[in-house]
């Protein structure tokens, strides 16, 4: 897959096009709840006509329905349905070690991993959600335009070896969608999901692995370097690693699982080989559940 | 050089070289393989993991030895290692070869040829002169020694014989040695009565050597016929195991292809020398059978040349009177048939019929006369060999024929009317016979007393008439005469053939007498008296390998020598002609036993499967390859290279070494879609262009002989006459382009056989032929290149009144693309002419095997599968008409293909005369 904007976008949009709307959860946002469209089964602030009550004394006098007090001694309360949009933060990990591939086809973890970011973020947008890019990047906003922006600033790669998640200036209550191979440091992973969470974001990770990563096909003296080279290690027997490694790696898959469930978060691992779509799903599923 | 057990070395100080291998060893085990360098973002994960075993940043004990073999196998192989290295010590003085050079030889001559090139190889190192000499084939002189490498060009030359050396003119020749010489005798195996006389000869001039295969020698005795079973004796010269032999019948079946007849075993017991083996064949089989072989063995001995003695005789039996309404036992054949069923094959039908299959006698019962054109191919016939043997009777007593001048199928002239005797009518009792006389082929037969003749035709008394009598009645009238004509004879019996005039056919005599005249006889072997003062001509005669060869060049033989039945230098194994009979000459005779040669013991005897000097430097050397390419894939295994497609491409590698020697399993399929159905073929020249027409070409041709005829032909193929099968194929198309390939060796021989069994190549060069088939096309130069090869019969533009041009359609033009007329058939037998009344000649042959012309009929036949024609072909209707008639053409090709000359036959004339307007 190719990386630049406009063949990124369609991509996206032709695995986001079979998706009915994402209606994010926006149960905890109060603060943070601008007025959208979607309708949460409960009076608050919105357009649509959700109940009449009786007025409270906190009630002030413009609220009063009165031609529903007229029709009656006691005074009424028109209530409205609560309509909020949520706010979604991605972050798509554009480190070296995402541009890696094994596969036939040439498909790189970092273009799968832009493809299914974009491709949630587009579902949110036509849900009406306000969506952006963690770290400043991108604030959230709605509508198509943000697309095209955000495809844009997906298709850079930084030359660092690993991606750190940057969880700096996050919205309260937003919720937050990581999408890299989590190779790095887990400590950053972890300080940044803290962070996260503090601000009572709920999202979702999704680790992106390449097959050869988690079948370690590897034999003989080889020497094994970090995309970028500067990181390096030797080994005689590759075979003889490879139990080592697995372990290692389900030890990894393990934390970050932990790390997710403690603050409230999804965690998942998708192949390169495997379908985009199955990815997807998982992410619409992860996105939607309410907490 | 420097021997180390069986093993010598040719330059031993190239062995230090081994030396260096310890220090090799260090080398190599310190330099590990060369790491690869992988891109892999999982590295973070592995930091810190260290590898188990720290011996592993070495070469792998194992690919460490194998590399070490290598080169000490290739230091090995460059020392010049030899194995069982001679080292007997140098004679000196000339050597003489001696060679028995007999049929025995012939079975492993090509291994003793090599022993012969060994010994005068080593005569030329040592400096020795050398001489070679077969016993077979004695020169004159003593032995002539000359340089060795001399003598080993005369190797080639050398060829066993398939007789065995003559006893006189090894004593001749043994006497005439002079000087002091050292003998290495090539023995064949076999006992000899010469051989001790020639061994004390050649022990007086120096030592001799003998050389003696172990090899079994089997050879066969004549075969002989006892009781309706031909029973054929092997024999063997060593005794010792039991064994058994496979004996094969050859000869032609009735296609006139020689194959194997019939098979039989012969067991040698433990302890015999000889094994019989027994041919129950039918009769019809038996004549047939032209040689009895050992299966497997290529000696002359081996073989066992049948002649006459084996052989029924053809008799066709012709009566005047057909239409007689009478018994069975007046019928004037009946006697005849009784007497020759059991003996002989009958053959009936009418004069011309029975000439065609040339028997051996025709009988002639009561015929009077015959047609001018019956006369001269029967005078024809007896002068090639026949023998005519013809009865009187009413018709031919009451006919005038050899009544003034004798007729050439009569061996005497008749007087009228003939005489009757002890009739109601007439003076006088049946008369008796008399006595054979000595110089009468019957002479010795009993003549029993019951045999009376009443009646006679009368022989007119000439000069020549006493010579002629062969058998007479008591008052001397001649019974039986004959006179002899070219190769052949004729023979008159003054009675009838059935019991009409005489009980001579009654009798058992009759039946002797048929035999007497080789009429239905199994002529015994000829005695020495017999075969005095004749001469024999060799028709073929058997090499030593067994093969039987025609005798082109070869001097007729006496009789006497025949008689000996011993084959010489003058008079090769073979088959000899003489004047009624043919009589083989076999390489063992009758009563000829085997033995293996005994050597002294102060003979040295060397058998063939001596160990011999070998070297091992290119052996050494393919080890040492293959020991590094097993290190290639080794290494390239240990350092994770070997993955995925390279993997693949060696286990491919691998797998195809194993299995390319196995041959290419035929496709079924495609012998069962060519024969399921009439399939045209046409042949792929690698043209796509021509290749695609031949295709469109041979669909169109198809599909109209569908439409119009009974032919319905499947879809066409294209062949590779290289691959394919051709035989499926009665017809087969092929366009000549100028730079096609040349068939192979294999393929010509396809082709040949191809043409041989009745299929049919056009040949279209698609030039117009406006070379002419001359060599300034192209095309036609590859045509003659193609043809050069190819066994095609005399050509000739194709005549007007050939049968292809009235197979399906009546044609005179036979165009394709291009109209010209010159198409080539094969041509007609030189002695056709058209007849009073004849549209068109007599031809009866059979299907010409090739067409040759250049009109590029497939463009003009070519149609898609929709029926559409795909060239233009000329202008308008003028084209159209064009293309009907090369579709005409190619309707009659293809019936001329299948049905042959069945239009020529005459039973269609009268129809044909109606349509053609005449």
């Amino acid at each position: 897959m190719s990386d630049t904007p406009l063949t990124l976008r369609s991509h996206a949009e032709s695995l986001a096009a079979p998706f009915p709307a994402l209606l994010a959860d926006a149960e905890h946002l109060a603060s943070t709840v601008l007025v959208g469209d979607h309708g949460r089964r409960r009076a608050g602030v919105g357009d649509t006509f959700w109940q009449y009550r009786p007025a409270q004394n906190h009630d002030e006098m413009r609220t009063i329905d009165w031609r529903r007090s007229a029709r009656s001694d006691a005074q009424f309360v028109q209530d409205k349905e609560w309509q909020i949009a949520q706010s979604v933060l991605l972050w798509v990990d554009q480190s070296a070690s995402m541009s890696f591939t094994s596969l036939k086809n040439g498909t790189t973890k970092a273009a799968r991993a832009r493809t299914l970011a974009l491709a949630t973020a587009i579902l949110l947008l036509r849900g009406g959600e306000r969506v952006g890019l963690t770290g400043n990047l991108l604030p959230p906003r709605r509508g198509e335009p943000q697309i095209a922006q955000m495809a844009a600033l997906l298709s850079q790669d930084t030359a660092a070896d690993y991606g750190t998640p940057d969880a700096d200036n996050m919205l309260h209550h937003s919720r937050a969608f990581f999408v890299s191979d989590f190779m790095g440091d887990i400590d950053a992973i972890e300080t940044a999901i803290a962070k996260a969470a503090s601000r009572d974001v709920r999202g979702a990770l999704v680790q992106i692995l390449d097959p050869a990563e988690e079948a370690f096909p590897y034999d003989g003296r080889t020497i094994f370097e970090s995309m970028s080279g500067s990181m390096v290690h030797e080994t005689l027997k590759a075979r003889d690693l490879k139990s080592r490694y697995l372990d290692r790696l389900a030890q990894r898959k393990d934390r970050l699982a932990t790390l997710a469930h403690q603050a409230g978060w999804q965690f998942s691992t998708h192949h390169t080989d495997a379908s985009a779509t199955s990815a997807l799903l998982w992410a619409f599923t992860a996105l939607e559940r309410r907490a | 050089m420097l021997t180390l057990g069986p093993i010598a070395f040719a330059a031993p100080w190239l062995l230090l070289g081994l030396i260096i291998l310890p220090i090799l060893w260090l080398l190599l085990r310190a330099v590990p393989p060369a790491p690869i360098r992988r891109r892999f973002p999982g590295v973070a994960l592995l930091l810190g993991l260290n590898d188990d075993d720290s011996q592993t940043d070495r070469t792998p004990w194992w690919l460490l030895l194998l590399r070490l073999l290598a080169v000490a196998a290739i230091i090995t192989a460059f020392a010049g290692p030899v194995l069982n290295p001679k080292d007997d010590t140098p004679g000196d003085g000339p050597l003489l070869v001696l060679v028995d050079g007999t049929w025995a030889d012939a079975r492993d001559w090509a291994r003793r040829a090599d022993r012969i090139d060994a010994a005068l190889a080593e005569a030329a190192r040592d400096g020795r002169t050398a001489a070679l000499v077969t016993l077979t084939d004695l020169p004159p002189e003593p032995p002539v020694f000359q340089d060795a490498q001399a003598v080993q060009q005369r190797i080639a030359a050398l060829q066993p014989r398939p007789y065995g050396p003559d006893i006189d003119d090894i004593t001749a020749w043994a006497n005439s040695l002079t000087g002091n010489f050292d003998t290495f005798w090539m023995s064949d195996g076999l006992a000899r009565d010469s051989r001790d006389t020639l061994l004390a000869a050649l022990e007086t001039h120096g030592t001799v050597t003998a050389f003696q295969s172990p090899r079994p020698i089997i050879a066969l005795r004549p075969a002989t016929f006892e009781d309706g079973e031909v029973t054929v004796t092997a024999l063997r010269a060593a005794s010792g195991t039991e064994s058994e032999t496979t004996i094969t019948a050859m000869g032609l079946d009735p296609a006139g292809i020689e194959r194997r007849l019939a098979t039989a075993t012969a067991t040698f017991d433990a302890t015999a020398t000889s094994a019989i083996a027994t041919f129950d064949l039918p009769p019809e089989l038996r004549n047939r059978v032209t040689r009895f072989e050992v299966q497997g063995v290529q000696s002359a001995g081996a073989v066992a040349l049948t002649d006459d003695a084996l052989k029924r005789r053809e008799v066709a039996l012709l009566a005047g009177s057909n239409d007689r309404e009478a018994l069975e036992l007046l019928s004037p054949l009946h006697y005849l048939e009784q007497a020759l069923i059991p003996t002989a094959d009958l053959i009936d039908g009418t004069l011309n019929d029975v000439l065609l299959a040339n028997p051996d006698v025709i009988i002639l019962a009561d015929v009077a006369t015959l047609t001018a054109i019956e006369t001269d191919a029967m005078i024809e016939w007896v002068e090639d060999g026949g023998a005519l043997v013809r009865f009187a009777g009413p018709r031919l007593a009451s006919s005038d024929i050899s009544r003034i001048d004798e007729d050439p199928l009569m061996p005497v002239r008749l007087r009228i009317g003939g005489r009757s005797i002890g009739g109601a009518m007439s003076w006088g009792e049946p008369k008796e016979l008399a006595p054979f006389a000595d110089t009468s082929p019957f002479f010795g037969l009993q003549i029993p007393k019951d045999v009376a003749v009443t009646a006679q035709v009368m022989a007119q008394p000439d000069p020549s008439l006493a010579s002629r009598v062969i058998a007479q009645l008591a008052d001397g009238t001649p019974l039986v005469t004959r006179k002899d004509m070219g190769d052949g004879s004729i023979v008159l019996f003054h009675v009838t053939a059935n019991a009409e005039w005489s009980t001579l056919p009654l009798s058992g005599l009759f039946v002797q007498m048929l035999e007497r005249l080789a009429i239905s006889t199994r002529p015994s072997t000829p005695s020495e008296e017999d075969l005095a003062g004749t001469s024999w001509t060799p028709e073929d005669v058997l090499n030593a390998y067994g093969d039987l060869n025609p005798a082109d060049t070869l001097p007729g033989v006496a009789g006497e020598d025949i008689a000996t039945a011993t084959p010489s230098a003058t008079m090769p194994p073979g088959l000899y002609a003489g004047e009624d009979r043919r009589i083989a000459v076999n390489v063992i005779g009758a009563g000829r036993e085997l033995a293996p040669a005994i050597w002294p013991a102060r003979i040295a005897v060397e058998g063939l499967d001596v160990v011999r000097e070998t070297l091992l430097k290119g052996w050494l050397l393919a080890a040492a390859l293959v020991l590094l390419s097993i290190d290639i894939i080794a290494s390239l295994a240990l350092s994770g290279r070997l993955r995925g497609p390279r993997a693949a491409t060696v286990a491919i590698a691998l797998i195809a070494l194993m299995i390319a020697p196995q041959a290419r399993a035929q496709d079924d399929t495609f012998a069962i879609n060519s024969t399921a159905n009439v399939v045209l073929a046409y042949v792929i020249t690698g043209d796509t262009r021509v290749d695609e027409i031949s295709d469109a070409g041979l669909y169109g041709l198809s599909n109209t002989l569908f439409q119009r005829t009974s032919i319905e032909p499947a879809i066409p193929v294209g062949i590779d006459i290289e691959v394919d099968e051709l035989a499926f194929f009665p017809f087969i198309y092929w366009p000549v382009t100028a730079n096609q390939q040349l068939p192979t060796r294999e393929a010509y021989a396809k082709l040949n056989r191809y043409l041989r069994s009745g299929g049919m190549i056009l040949f279209d060069t698609r030039d117009a032929d406006l070379a002419r088939f001359g060599s300034s096309s192209p095309e036609g130069r590859k045509l003659q290149a193609i043809a050069r090869g190819l066994d095609i019969p005399a050509l000739e533009p194709i005549p007007q009144d050939h049968v292809l041009t009235r197979t399906f359609y009546l044609l005179q033009d036979f165009p394709g693309r291009h109209p010209s007329r010159d198409v080539w058939v094969e041509a007609a037998p030189a002695g056709a002419e058209i007849q009073d009344g004849m549209p068109f000649r007599d031809l009866n042959d059979g299907v010409t095997p090739v067409v040759v012309g250049g009109n590029d009929w497939a463009a003009a036949w070519a149609t898609d599968r929709l029926g559409n024609p795909l060239v233009p072909i000329g202008r308008g209707q003028a084209g159209n008409r064009q293309r009907e008639i090369a579709l005409r053409f190619g309707v009659n090709l293809i019936m001329h293909v299948l049905t042959g000359n069945y239009k020529s036959d005459q039973v269609h004339v009268p129809d044909l005369l109606d349509r053609l307007g005449q």
